[in-house]
């Protein structure tokens, strides 16, 4: 591996690679824009959203951001929480990754609102009953406690912060998760909601899906600079990862068995499990075999003949990345199109959809509008990690000086 | 008076008359007051004054006097609040028709939904801003001023209550604001309740010959809304919810 390829200074980077990387990304965050815009000027009647389904492919895009963002801090938790020395030189990339997610995450839903140029409203009337509220002011909170913590990983002065910060800021994105969750878990008048196991369960799966798209982008960034991962870390990545993945699998069942067990949930339940058409076909394939069960076999995987362990720290979180867009539009979409039980022991019809299963078909400018989101977070990183040093600095200590052993 | 300086009164009758017009006045003010007071509590009230808790408005849908092909309150709610009165799953309706049967007994019964205007409004609560609020007299409605459109309000209604304005709008009637992006529902046709006058739907309803609707003051034990809900078993939707709605259903 020669040194010279390694970017630790924005001299020695690949500028080619890196306007090409910044031109795609500029590219997918125009085109969200240019979504918004046109949503700003005709209206949501361009969207597949409608009054039954009033939360659509956006949320998808950005409640998943905003989970993973909250998980992917959790790699700089391990190593300044619990003192984990490889984690604690992922540190910076993962302070910087939440943050970025997060962006991209609220830009969506801000530029998915009805009323967006109200935003200064949300900033400055709070009813403080409302979680969504709450959720407003952990966001908030969330950009200035990790942009400290972040400060306090990079500057060397600071340093002696950085664990209390680190330790608020564990704190403080479990608080965050815990809201976000509870978004839906309050929703008492909802079949698919309306459950105390939605805030852990969002927090196991935002511990996934951040680990995952921590493991995509150090992947990337590693082979981009033609570095090789220290085997040690990524065995201890991978095996965290799959721990991450079975939890979340387990609070799936969790949550479908509690349903199960009352009578009144039983129309919903088969609904997503049985038959719920795409609905179901989603669940089970995207969220619990693509998602959930072939990353972990694939993170297990024996040794081969050569005795090198075949690492699929790049496939297997890329699924779980999809295993989680696939739970968010279960929940999410799946949860309201089901319809809402107000007259039980009855057949209902109405001018207004009552009683039957609500259609939602998700129109391009949505999309543009969720993969904006994820355009900024990418743009936001490409450009982070080329100006500052975000690349974890382990490797340079195990090419000079010895394999990292923690 | 030049009657009076030519047949003067002894002073004891003028004391008499005097108490005569006082005990008059008091007795006319003891049987008059209660009703001044009622009326004031119960009716329009000046514009500068706040709405009042004493009053809770509400209203009975008796699903026995609705008639399946009626749709009297659905069209005078469009014509009022200038609604387009399209039923597309992107089209306003603050009110609708909803028909049900017992899957048991087979039992059809059919009634109109409005927002049912609870004690313990979900809307007010989960909306992130305040703009969903309830008025003192327990009218729920949305500031449009400060209605972000973020929508939350309608995942949290158990009545679908709610609609979201997708497109822009034209021919409003100024007396009901609404708006591209904010999200809205029956206000109970406060404007028209503010002047002393009933909702379009329980008017259009009653002009119908139906009187499947009865709207009054919940509060006033004299109202004809109490006392049918004290002498009638009545529905709340979704009781189980515990948000004691302000209006009740008769008949299912």
């Amino acid at each position: 591996m020669a040194k010279q390829e390694v970017c630790v200074t924005p001299e020695e980077c690949k500028s080619s690679q890196f306007w090409m990387l910044l031109g795609l990304g500029g590219l997918v965050v125009l085109a969200g824009l240019y979504a918004f815009f046109t949503l700003e000027h005709h209206g949501h009647v361009l969207t597949g959203m409608n009054n039954q389904v009033v939360w659509g492919l956006p949320h998808v895009f950005a409640v998943f951001l905003i989970v993973a963002a909250s998980g992917v801090l959790n790699v700089a938790s391990i190593g300044s929480v619990f003192g984990k020395q490889i984690y604690k030189a992922r540190a910076p990339l993962s302070g910087l990754l939440a943050i970025a997610m997060m962006v991209g995450g609220l830009a969506i839903l801000v530029l998915d609102l009805g009323r967006p140029e109200r935003l200064i409203v949300a900033m400055t009337h709070y009813n403080f009953k409302s979680i969504f509220a709450w959720n407003m002011i952990f966001y908030n909170g969330f950009f200035a406690i990790v942009g400290l913590y972040l400060i306090t990983l990079l500057y060397r002065k600071w340093k002696p912060m950085s664990k209390p910060m680190g330790f608020l800021a564990f704190f403080w994105r479990l608080a965050l998760t815990t809201a976000t969750g509870s978004i839906f878990g309050f929703l008492t008048a909802r079949s698919g909601y309306n459950s105390a196991l939605m805030a852990p369960m969002f927090i196991i799966n935002s511990f996934a899906y951040g680990l995952a798209v921590f493991m995509v982008v150090q992947s990337s960034m590693y082979r981009w600079n033609n570095l090789r991962l220290d085997e040690g870390i990524r065995r201890r990545m991978k095996n965290l990862l799959a721990v991450f993945v079975g939890a979340s699998l387990y609070f799936t069942l969790v949550f479908h068995i509690t349903n199960l067990y009352w009578a009144k949930q039983w129309d919903f339940e088969r609904f997503i499990l049985v038959d719920g058409g795409i609905y179901t076909l989603i669940f089970w394939v995207g969220q619990v075999v693509l998602g959930g069960i072939i990353p972990v076999i694939l993170l297990f995987m024996p040794r081969s003949q050569e005795g090198q362990r075949i690492c699929f720290c790049f496939a297997a979180p890329l699924l779980v990345i999809l295993g989680g867009l696939a739970f968010m539009y279960v929940t999410i979409v799946g949860g309201q199109v089901f319809p809402m039980d107000m007259f039980p022991g009855y057949a209902v019809s109405s001018t207004f959809q009552d009683g039957v299963i609500a259609s939602y078909n998700p129109s391009i400018w949505e999309l543009m509008l969720g993969l904006g989101g994820i355009g900024i977070a990418f743009v936001a990183t490409v450009v982070a990690v080329r100006v500052l040093k975000f690349m974890p600095q382990d490797d340079f200590t195990t090419m000079y000086m010895r394999r990292s052993t923690d | 008076m030049s009657e009076q300086m030519n047949h003067p009164q002894s002073d004891q009758d003028q004391a008499d008359r005097r108490n005569f017009l006082k005990a008059s006045a008091a007795a006319a003010g003891l049987t008059v007051a209660p009703g001044v007071l009622l009326y004031g509590i119960a009716h329009s009230r000046p514009e500068d004054q706040a709405v009042s808790d004493k009053v809770r408005w509400g209203m009975l849908i008796d699903t026995t006097k609705c008639a399946a092909d009626c749709n009297a309150c659905v069209t005078a709610c469009n014509t009022e609040n200038a609604l387009e009165g399209r039923t597309g799953p992107q089209d306003s309706q603050w009110i609708r028709k909803v028909s049900i049967k017992n899957l048991q007994t087979g039992a059809e019964h059919h009634l109109p939904m409005p927002c049912q205007h609870c004690e313990h409004p979900p809307c007010v609560d989960v909306c992130p801003t305040g703009a969903s609020f309830k008025r003192a007299d327990g009218i729920v409605l949305v500031d449009r001023h400060i209605c972000i459109g973020c929508r939350y309000c309608m995942m949290a209604c158990p009545y679908k209550a709610r609609s979201f304005v997708h497109e822009p709008l034209t021919e409003q009637n100024p007396e009901v604001p609404r708006g591209k992006g904010c999200v809205e529902s029956c206000t109970f046709c406060v404007q028209r309740v503010d002047r002393d006058e009933t909702p379009a739907c329980v008017e259009a309803c009653t002009a119908d010959g139906h009187m499947a609707m009865l709207f009054g003051d919940l509060n006033d034990p004299e109202s004809e809304i109490a006392k049918a809900l004290k002498g009638q078993r009545t529905t709340e939707i979704r009781a189980d919810l515990r948000l004691n709605t302000g209006v009740r259903y008769q008949g299912i």
